[in-house]
């Protein structure tokens, strides 16, 4: 089943992560764009602009571990947030120009020519 | 305080998670692209184990949690009803410019429930068996075939003492397409494992050549 989107504020949200996510990004469950997917590359945009003084824990530590190009799964990882949760703040840095989505063409099946790069890359090994 | 001016920013660096950035290993400046595959087979079948064989990073693990309906209801009910999944992944830059992720996911409906857009846009999926336990794999087949309609390769992981099979009669037995590729070995040697991905990008190839040509 799908992430429920809580229905009130709770009162002890840090026990488990939708609740915990809710609290984290303002009240919203879900991700402002649906283009970000667990392999979508992103990298800090590197214009020496410092984020406001009110920004959470989680988007410094998001933006410091982004000085170099990462998926959004490696993230989630190396933060040890839900990827679902690392999305939603990944997605409000994009919209506030800190954070930069690298890869290309997220929407689509990877075409014959990208297929055939991947393929000739695995028989040089 | 002396100190306090050459500092100015020890609170915003105490704020940081700081081993998070420290143990990154970023994607060389080269990489412009990512693109997918899908590792997936019943649980022990040998997914880690394959991604951890071809992974140019150490395998990486991500968490998603689970909560029924009842958050939001009553904070006790729901703390007892939430079950965690993790998803193992691997990373390797084939020719310079494109990462390939290698997805871990085991083969339960919650898994897929959870892990929206996971199979969007995947190259395919190498579907591990193990032919001792090949009715394993059905739960998997069963996800697959509702979530995605990807190409698909079947790895056969040759644990000592599983009797050998044709690889018509395994496929048969999943009932897969005749044409599915099928690779068998130990997964544990980076060779076999690099073949299986080989094998699955190929067939990938194949079926976009005869899909636009049908076109
Ligand atoms: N002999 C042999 N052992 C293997 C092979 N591949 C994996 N194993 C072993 O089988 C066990 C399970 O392998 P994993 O890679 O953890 O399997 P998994 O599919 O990731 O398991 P879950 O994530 O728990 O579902 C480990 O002890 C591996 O060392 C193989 O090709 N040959
Ligand atoms: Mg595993």
């Amino acid at each position: 089943m799908p992430v429920q989107k809580p229905v009130q504020k709770p009162t002890d949200g840090y026990h488990d992560h939708p609740v915990r996510s809710y609290v984290l990004t303002g009240g919203r469950a879900h991700p402002t764009r649906n283009t970000l997917r667990p392999e979508t590359l992103l990298c800090a945009v590197d214009d020496g602009r410092e984020l406001p003084l009110g920004a959470g824990r989680h988007e410094r530590a998001l933006l410091e571990t982004c000085r170099g190009t990462l998926s959004l799964a490696e993230l989630a990882a190396y933060l040890r947030l839900p990827a679902s949760l690392v999305a939603v703040l990944v997605s409000d840095l994009i919209d506030a120009g800190y954070l930069a989505v690298r890869s290309g063409g997220a929407h689509d099946l990877p075409g014959i020519d990208l297929l055939e790069e991947v393929l000739d890359g695995l028989r040089n090994f | 305080m002396a100190s306090a001016t050459s500092e100015p920013d020890a609170l915003v660096q105490d704020a940081v998670v700081p081993d998070a950035a420290a143990g990154a290993q970023h994607l060389a400046p080269t990489v412009v692209r990512s693109v997918k595959i899908l590792v997936v087979g019943a649980y022990g079948v040998g997914k880690t184990t394959l991604i951890g064989a071809v992974s140019e990073i150490p395998i990486l693990s991500t968490e998603e949690t689970i909560t029924t309906a009842s958050v939001g209801v009553d904070p006790r009910l729901g703390a007892k009803s939430t079950t965690t999944v993790a998803m193992d992944f691997g990373r390797v830059t084939v020719g310079g410019e494109t990462a390939l992720y290698l997805f871990g996911t085991p083969g339960q409906r919650r898994f897929w429930d959870l892990w929206v857009g996971l199979a969007d846009g995947a190259v395919g999926v190498l579907l591990l068996v193990d032919t001792r336990r090949l009715e394993d794999s059905f739960e998997v087949l069963d996800q697959l075939e509702e979530h995605t309609q990807l190409p698909v390769a079947v790895v056969v992981n040759e644990f000592p003492g599983a009797p050998a099979h044709a690889a018509e009669d395994v496929l048969r037995a999943l009932d897969l397409p005749l044409d599915t590729p099928l690779v068998s070995g130990d997964l544990r040697g980076r060779a076999q494992a690099v073949e299986a991905l080989r094998a699955l990008v190929a067939h990938a190839v194949r079926l976009r050549s005869a899909e636009s040509s049908a076109a």
